[in-house]
């Protein structure tokens, strides 16, 4: 349970740290929070010749929220800092529900928003987020930068969009429009393990009270993060509104076009079968909680 | 061929110490082989059993999952920064008196993670103590009495301030 020997580079700059990582490529890994990294070193799963410790970096350290509520997170941001943020709770509220479900206290202390996404781990409760909110993520190297839409930046299990020369150094969550509710729920063995299955959902109403944006996004049940358009289908175009038993039927009715949608892998804790029934159950549960949320912030008909 | 070393200074308990370390020591052993601090325990080396938990500038964290070379310039604190034998520290005198530790494997962990949480959590309910436990595995109490040693150093520290 020792790490295999590594060169260690200390950077004091963004551009210092690129050029590090565009010399040394795929044999050379970021180190943030180093919260799933060192552990995947620690079993020697991963050997990287050359670690970039980005923790010296000031300007990577930014969580910025603007008054409308954009928000932007860099890539030395920790959960712990995102978790206990007053504006992150008020206009993101979907990241801050689930981050509180992202392991233990002491791993957030550590652990970076930007790190666990590069990581791409499909059990992962902030990757299914961020493709919930459509998040963009901006890549930066020698070369330039990029923005990768968060739907095509996880491509696999522990993959994702980067190239070798690339980092990811900011996530940016754009504001929600009024009449937006979102929930995350999720299901594991002991709080802050690995979810058997989670489920996040966005849903937006009109003035009238019509869905007209729905994202139903499950993390554990594939390789990346899966999107159900089945699900999102059964609730665009109809009208949660306020009569509890309609809420119910037509978030069962979703939650049982997610299960359908999925094929789970299954886990040593939970078959395939129980993965689906989960996810089932979670969404109708999420969905019927993110509709009363939306109605709670719709949108004025003068608008 | 000798692995690079990499001189590094950090402030330990309070006092300033310098070492040559090669960059894949665990800030865990560092502590215990190099420090000789063997108040840290090391249970699962991945992160998940918070026996080595120590505080890093203040705030609880993984030493397993730490390289000693990080640590430079920042300050840790370890158990053996808490009490003495003859002067426990009043989260380590609760946990003796509600016998909130029978082997003792998980403690240290357990006492650096709770010093943090009731600093900033003066007045905690049941349920609170219990999810900030929740990141430290102890296989011999059951928890009950580490949750009323927790509750009980917190009032203590309430009456007496």
């Amino acid at each position: 349970m020792k790490p295999p020997a590594f060169d260690y580079e200390a950077p004091r700059s963004l551009a210092e740290a690129l050029a590090l990582k565009a010399r040394h490529g795929e044999e050379a890994r970021f180190l943030a929070g180093g919260q799933s990294l060192v552990p995947a070193m620690n079993f020697r799963l991963v050997r990287p010749a050359v670690l970039i410790d980005l923790n010296g970096i000031a300007e990577l350290g930014d969580l910025a929220c603007t008054a409308a509520g954009r928000l932007q997170i860099g890539a030395l941001v920790r959960h712990a800092r995102v978790e206990g943020d007053a504006q992150v709770a008020q206009h993101q509220p979907l990241l801050a529900e689930a981050i509180r479900e992202v392991a233990h206290p002491q791993v957030r202390n550590r652990g970076t928003v930007c790190g666990n996404l590069a990581h791409a781990d499909p059990a992962s409760e902030l990757p299914a987020v961020m493709v919930a909110l459509r998040a963009q993520m901006r890549a930066v190297s020698v070369r330039g930068e990029r923005s990768i839409a968060a739907a095509d930046f996880f491509q696999g299990t522990y993959s994702t969009a980067l190239e070798s020369d690339e980092l990811l150094a900011q996530v940016l969550l754009e504001p929600m429009p009024a009449g937006t509710g979102t929930a995350f729920l999720e299901l594991a063995r002991r709080p802050g393990d690995y979810a058997m299955m989670g489920v996040a959902v966005v849903v937006r109403v009109d003035a009238s009270g019509a869905c007209t944006d729905a994202r139903v996004v499950c993390c554990g049940a594939g390789d990346r993060p899966l999107a159900s358009a089945a699900s999102a289908a059964v609730l665009l175009g109809a009208r949660p509104g306020s009569d509890p038993a309609a809420l119910e039927a037509l978030s069962e009715a979703a939650g049982a076009a997610l299960a359908t949608s999925i094929d789970p892998p299954g886990t040593v804790h939970a078959s395939a079968d129980y993965q689906r029934h989960l996810a089932q159950v979670l969404a109708a549960r999420a969905i019927a909680t993110a509709c009363a949320r939306a109605a709670t912030h719709l949108p004025s008909r003068s608008h | 061929m000798a692995e690079r070393q990499y001189p590094i200074r950090l402030t330990v308990n309070g006092t300033e110490r310098e070492a040559q370390v090669e960059a894949r020591l665990l800030l865990s052993d560092f502590i215990r082989h190099r420090l000789g601090l063997t108040g840290t325990h090391v249970g699962c080396e991945h992160g998940v059993c918070g026996a080595c938990t120590i505080l890093h500038d203040g705030v609880p964290a993984r030493a397993c999952l730490l390289f000693a070379v990080q640590t430079h310039g920042h300050s840790i604190e370890t158990v053996e920064s808490l009490g003495t034998p003859e002067h426990l520290h009043p989260l380590q005198e609760a946990f003796r008196a509600c016998h909130g530790l029978q082997c003792g494997y998980c403690t240290p962990g357990i006492l650096m993670t709770m010093k943090a949480f009731l600093e900033q959590h003066p007045d905690p309910d049941e349920a609170a103590i219990r999810k900030a436990l929740s990141g430290n595995l102890c296989r011999c109490t059951g928890y009950q009495n580490i949750v009323a040693a927790v509750a009980r150093a917190a009032a203590v520290a309430r009456e007496g301030a």
